[in-house]
Order: structure tokens, then sequence, then C-alpha cells
């Protein structure tokens, strides 16, 4: 039994500092700070709460409303996610991913923090805000299928 | 009767740290399966949207019943007081800690999002079956170290039979789970029957001893220790009681299936026109899984060579995951009908018998499952003392003839 | 017990809603008005920030002799709309589709779209051990992506086989309807329009088509199109034996 406990001390010590040069080196060539242009023309001045609040607890609005609009049909402009991407989308490819240039990657590739939005939300503004109907038309059926197999 | 001395095996030797590899080779492959299959969507499975669950469900299910099975031998000894299983209830409640170990982290990287587990252990709808089996399997999880816990340390040797107890009765209630996830599924003509609860019981029963059969005598053989023969005739014994009841229970479930005229039709597709599930059927769950090892385990002679008491074994287990295929994905290969009286034709496969190619990805993912519970008994036995250094005849029974 | 627990959470909502409104409303038209008429008003001018209410049942009457063999307009737009692209393999996702039935005595030919029933007690709801199956409290069953992990319970429990598992990652989504790899999703009966006063996508383009075999409403409003059809005619649930008291109804069936 003891040499497995000093086994698994052995381990721990290592990991720590292993753990601990890492951190080091990183800091060395740590991530810079991204630069992220808002376009101001489509955004306005501000957004929709204080930039230091937004920054905090843009997560916290964006669950709330998550579960408001999910849950009961809540669908309110202000805080839902439709309403980030339309103003912060770049103006260069109309998306908020892309590079680290772009609004919601750039910030999160240096905060380190993963994003679960995109897989299912669109990063990119409807098409035509004003005409809900031109939604990206899909190819015909049989040929997407065709192309997949 | 001799008091019984349990060891950890020693583990030292380059076929121990070869077998261990191995094995780890085999739970490696099966985490590398899941990753890819995370990566690129079930899309590079065979699984589709009529066949939602494949070949990892068929390992999964298996494990996780066998894991309630493979308890038995140490229920027989601390709930009925049988002495004679005493010295093989440790490694009873390891192997059945392992296999559904095993068992559940396949199931949980088929997950479409295996990285949302902590949404799985958080939200809770408690309508849900398979809600109450998270709960049934972390309260096994729980139970079965607290009994393996009772039975190690001397001090809490008096709790043994309590935790033994609890143990026996949390079992019959996970398998009823088990079983539950199908049976009470409505909509499917192959499912909802309260039958199929009290059928997953008896089936592990049976899946559970065959595995621990071939544990022990893999463990006792390959470390050099002395399994007697007494041991081996009554829990192959045992097993013929088990496979026995096992299919005295399909065969009632598709008796009664075959007397209700709107079953008719699944009954028809199991049992003769589905190709590869009646195959299955007949000669994996029937033949292999059942007549033959039965006729093995009851005939003395037969039942005398190892090598047969091994295969039957073999058998039961691969006739398990044939019974599996069956049930889980024969029952899905089967169209709904939600037009009874009209043939049904779309471009979503309505009305037609629903195809299920198994990938190597799953196969490998399942297997992955079955290697993490062996390499947890393997490496288990090395660490702690589950294993009885002799179960030579004459030490678990002065009387036995020899 | 947590946000996603519809059937608790609804009634208190429900109840602080109806409060407000027939106290605002009743303010601004400085009478009285019946609690009855103020219900009516309330099916189709739900402000944004209100939440819904099970005053509403929305529903979809089928009427299977008014749908074309062969036209599969309700299918396309709905494919449109919510931006799913699907083809021939058996992976592909399906919210919709047209089945074509042949009596197996008389041969008689019938056609009609399947979709999410939207069941009152739908199984699917039942078995999801996370809650991300849910029904709003106006009876649309829909999948919350973001506890959905992907088990496919639900799949297996669906007597309609309205259900469809993503097999593989999306692109180009509809902002309004998020759709994800690794989720189970369904009709959601165009939630998002049916939250903004419009109709599902499939009940316009059928009623575009010139067929008007789909009507959509609130079935718990008898003066609704909907409400007065069901009243009125016969009509049929799917698997009405398994007892669901789905929202979706079809007639000529």
């Amino acid at each position: 039994m003891g040499k497995w406990v000093a086994g698994i001390l052995a381990v721990l010590l290592l990991s720590v500092g292993a753990y601990a040069a890492s951190n080091a080196a990183e800091k060395a060539s740590r991530t810079a700070k991204p630069e992220i242009v808002i376009d101001r023309s489509k955004s306005g001045d501000k957004c929709v709460e204080e930039t230091s609040f937004m920054r905090k607890n843009h997560m916290k609005l964006l669950m709330h409303q998550r579960d408001d609009t999910m849950h009961k049909g809540i669908r309110t402009e202000k805080h839902s996610l439709k309403n980030c991407v339309n103003c912060h989308a770049s103006s260069k490819d109309n998306s908020v991913l892309g590079s680290d240039e772009h609004f919601c990657q750039g910030c999160h590739t240096y905060a380190s923090v993963k994003l679960d939005c995109w897989e299912c939300h669109a990063s990119k503004p409807k098409q035509s805000a004003s005409a809900p109907v031109a939604h990206p038309v899909p190819a015909p059926a049989t040929q997407v299928g065709a192309d997949r197999k | 009767m001799a008091s019984i001395t349990f060891r950890e095996i020693e583990g030292s030797s380059p076929r121990y740290w070869f077998l261990l590899g191995f094995i780890a080779l085999f739970a490696a492959l099966g985490l590398g399966a899941a990753y890819y299959m995370e990566h690129h969507g079930h899309i590079v499975t065979g699984m589709n949207n009529s066949i939602v669950w494949g070949t990892p469900h068929v390992f999964a299910v298996f494990l996780i019943v066998a894991a309630s099975g493979a308890l038995n031998v140490a229920s027989i000894a601390s709930v009925f007081g049988k002495v004679m299983y005493k010295p093989l209830a440790p490694l009873s409640a390891l192997l059945a800690f392992s296999l559904l170990m095993g068992g559940l982290t396949v199931l949980m990287l088929d997950l479409g999002r295996p990285d949302r587990l902590i949404v799985a252990m958080t939200y809770y709808n408690l309508k849900s079956v398979f809600a109450w089996n998270v709960v049934l399997y972390t309260g096994f999880f729980t139970i079965v170290a607290v009994y393996i816990w009772t039975m190690m340390e001397k001090k809490m040797n008096a709790y043994s039979k309590a935790a033994g107890m609890a143990a026996f009765i949390w079992r019959l209630i996970l398998t009823t789970g088990t079983g539950s996830i199908f049976g009470f599924l409505v909509a499917r003509d192959a499912y909802s029957s309260a039958l199929l609860a009290p059928m997953f019981i008896i089936l592990s029963f049976a899946y559970g001893l065959a595995v621990y059969l071939l544990v022990l005598m893999a463990a006792y053989t390959w470390s050099g220790r002395p399994l007697g023969d007494a041991v081996l005739k009554r829990l192959g014994k045992l097993l013929a009681v088990f496979v026995a009841a096992s299919l005295y229970f399909v065969f009632v479930y598709h008796l009664t299936n075959l007397y209700f005229t709107k079953q008719h039709a699944v009954e028809h597709f199991i049992l003769v026109s589905g190709g590869i599930y009646t195959t299955l059927f007949w000669v994996g769950q029937i033949l292999i899984g059942g007549i033959v090892p039965l006729i093995i385990l009851l005939n003395p002679a037969l039942r005398a060579s190892r090598g047969l008491l091994v295969a039957a074994c073999l058998m039961i287990v691969f006739g398990g995951l044939a019974q599996m295929y069956v049930t889980i994905i024969g029952g899905q290969a089967f169209p709904l009908d939600i037009f009874p009286g009209w043939e049904e034709k779309s471009a979503f496969f309505d009305g037609v018998v629903h195809q299920y190619i198994p990938s190597l990805p799953e196969l490998l993912l399942g297997l992955g499952g079955v290697a993490i519970a062996l390499v947890m008994v393997t490496f288990g036995i090395k660490i702690l003392r589950f294993m009885p250094d002799s179960l030579a005849d004459a030490e678990i029974d002065p009387h036995a003839k020899t | 017990m947590n946000d996603n627990q519809p059937s608790h959470h609804s009634s208190n909502e429900v109840d602080e809603h109806r409060r407000h409104f027939i106290g605002a409303s009743a303010a601004l038209a400085g009478l009285t008005v019946a609690p009855g008429v103020v219900v009516y008003g309330l099916a189709h001018a739900k402000p944004d920030s209100e939440p819904v209410t099970n005053k509403v049942r929305w529903g979809l009457l089928v009427d299977a002799t008014q749908c074309a063999e062969g036209c599969t307009d309700c299918v396309t737009a709905c494919h449109t709309e919510n931006a799913i692209q699907t083809g021939a393999l058996e992976t592909d996702p399906h919210w919709i589709r047209k089945v074509e039935l042949k009596d197996m005595r008389t041969g008689r030919s019938q056609s009609l779209p399947v979709m999410c029933q939207h069941c009152e007690d739908a199984p699917c709801v039942d078995v999801c051990p996370t809650g991300a199956s849910f029904k709003r409290a106006d009876g649309i069953v829909l999948v919350d992506r973001h506890t959905c992990i992907g088990c496919r319970y639900c799949v297996m429990a669906c007597p309609y086989k309205a259900r469809s598992f993503i097999h593989e990652t999306l692109t180009d989504q509809n902002p309004d309807v998020p759709r994800g790899k690794g989720c189970v999703e369904s009709c959601t009966m165009c939630v998002h329009r049916v939250d903004r006063d419009q109709q599902p996508a499939c009940v316009e383009a059928c009623s575009q088509a010139g067929h008007n075999a789909i009507i959509f409403g609130d079935l718990n409003n008898p003066n609704s199109d909907i409400a007065k059809r069901v009243a009125g005619h016969p009509t049929s649930q799917l698997r009405a034996d398994l007892a669901l008291n789905p929202g979706v109804r079809y007639e000529g069936l």
C-alpha cells in the first residue's frame, strides 16, 4: 500500500511542477490583447448596457434571456444573442467569429473561455432584417443528399 | 473450514503487464473512437434517424445488466448466508463495480453532447426512466463500494450482511430500471411490456455469472492459484438454472406477443422474416446463448471439463450480446405503424424496415467499455485483497469429493 | 427542481400574467371586460415581454381531402424557413414529411403531411432525462438545445417518428432557428413566427398553393377557425389509442 501512496504523491508533485513551469512559459509569450474594431455606424455609440457591466455580466444576461425565450416565449430584443450579433458582427465579413479580430472569438480566445453558442446559433445577422422572407435557400434536396453520399 | 486468506496478486511478471497493456490498448482504442465520433458527429457511425441506438448501446446495456448480475455471487454469500460463496464475494463486487463503470462510459461517450455530462448530473426530469437510472447507477456505485469496504475492513465485517442486503435489493431495482428503459416505451411494438423488467433481471443473473466465472477462472489460472472443482461445479449448476430461466422468460414474452394479433407483425419480423435479427435470435440468443451452454452445464461429464465450461460461459456472453442486438436494434428496425391498416411511404422511411450496419468506431467504443471494466478488475486485484490465496476444494469445503 | 419544469412554472406565471393583463386592459378600456373576452384577445396579441400562457393551445388541422398527392410545398417551406438541408440519407433530418398512404384492403390512396404532433402528454417530454424536451404553456413541444445531451431516448419514445438527431456539423442556420450537431430536434410549429403572430411556414405555403389543407390556430379559442372545424367536423388523432391528445388533428382520414 505504501508504495502506491508514494507513487500517487510523486505524480501529484510532478504535475504541480509541470503546471508551474508551463505557467511561467505562458507569461513570457502571453496572447496579445485583442484589438477589436466595432462598427459604430451599425451599432451606435452604446451597447445595451455599460461596457464595463457587459464585460463582466454578458453571460448572465444571455443565460437569463436564453431560458426566458426558450421556455416562456419572451422575445425582447435588448439582451438577446441576435441583438449582440446584429451590432457586433465584423463590418468585413458580417460575423462575430472567424479570427481573433472578431468580436466574440477575439475576446474569448484572449480570456481562454470556450464558446458554446455557435454550434447552433448563427454567427451572422439575418441576411435582410427588413424582409424576413429572404432566407438562404438550400440546394434542392436530392442534390444535397447526393453530394454527401 | 480453514480460514481464508485474501491477498493481492503479485502482478509484477511481464505476462501481467502484457495482459494489462493489451486490455488497456482496447480501452484506448475505444476512447479514440469516441473522440472520432464526437468530432465528426454520428454521421461516421452506422446509426441514423431510424436506428438511433446502435452497437454502443448493445455493449453498454449488456455491461450494465451483467454488472448487476455479477453481484449475485456476493449476494448469495451475504444475503442467503451460503458459506461457500463467502470467499468469492469480494471479486464479485469488484467485477460488478467495474462492469457498470465500463457500460456507463460507453453510454456517456456515445451521447451527442458528451461534453454536457454535467447537465445530465444537474438537470433531472423526475418522470424520465433515464433520470431514475442515473440515480440508480450512482447508488449502485456507492452501495457496492461500501459493501466492499465492510467485507475488507475487519472492524466493519459485522455490517457486511446489511450492506450485502442493501446491494442485493438495489441491484434488483437497478435492473428493473434498465429493463424499463425499453419496457416503458409505449410507442414501439417490440417494447412496451412490463415483462421486460423481470426478464432483464433473469438475463442479468445469467450474463453476470458467466462473466464472473470467466474472470474467476482466468485470474486463478494466470496467477497460478489453486481453483478447485467444487467451486466451479456449484457455480456451473447455478448458471444452468439461470440460463434455463432466461429461456423461459424469452419464451413467455414471445408467446404473449404471438397471442396478441396486433403484435403479430413484429413477432413475424423477429422470429421469421427479420434477416440478421432472426438469425441472431435463433442461432445467437437461443442456440449458442441458451441451448448449447445448457446442455454443457447440465451434463456432469461435460461440465467437468474446464475448457467446455469456459466455452459455455463465452457462448452465454455471445448470446447476451446477440440478445441485446435483437432487442435494441431489431426493435428499432421494425417500422412504427402510425397508420394501422394503411401501407405507408415517405421520404423519411415510413413503413419500411430500417437499415443499420455497425461501423468500426461503434464496435471499438463498445469493446472499449469491456476493456475499461477488465482493466479495473485486473488492476484492482493487484492493489487490493479481492482474491483468496486458494480456492482449492480442501479450503472451500473439506468434505468435498475430489 | 430547476427551470425546466414547465408544468410547475407556467401555472404561476399564467396567473400572474392574467392578473396583469386583465388589470391593464380594464384600465385601458375604462370598462369592465368579461373574462372570456379578455382570453380571446390574448391569443393574438402577446407583447414580446410577456410569457406565453396556457390559455392558448396552438394546434394544426390537416385536411387530408385537400392535400394534393405529390405536392411537397409544405415540406419545402419548412426546410427554407428553418434552414434545413436534407436529402435521401437516413441520417438526414425531417421535421415534416409527406406520407403517401394506400389502404391495404381497398387500395384507396391518400396523401398527408406528418410532423411533430405536439402532444399534450408527450412521450418525448416524459422520457427526457434532463427536461430538455418540454412543452411550452401554449402546447408547443420543443427541445431546449442548451440542456439536450443527445441521448436520443425521445426519438425512441416518439410514436410519430417526428424527431431527428443531428449527425454532423451544421452551418448557415437561420438566426431565429438555432440548430446544431449532437442534439435532437423536431418541428417547432415555427414558434419564432407564432410568437410574432405569423403562421407556421408550412401553413402559409399550403395556403399559397391554394390547397388550404393545413390550418393553424388556437384550439382553446372557440371562435378560431381551427376550433370551429374541430368542433363541427369529424377529425382524428394519429395513434389515438395512445391517448396523448396531440395538438395536430386530421380530417378526412
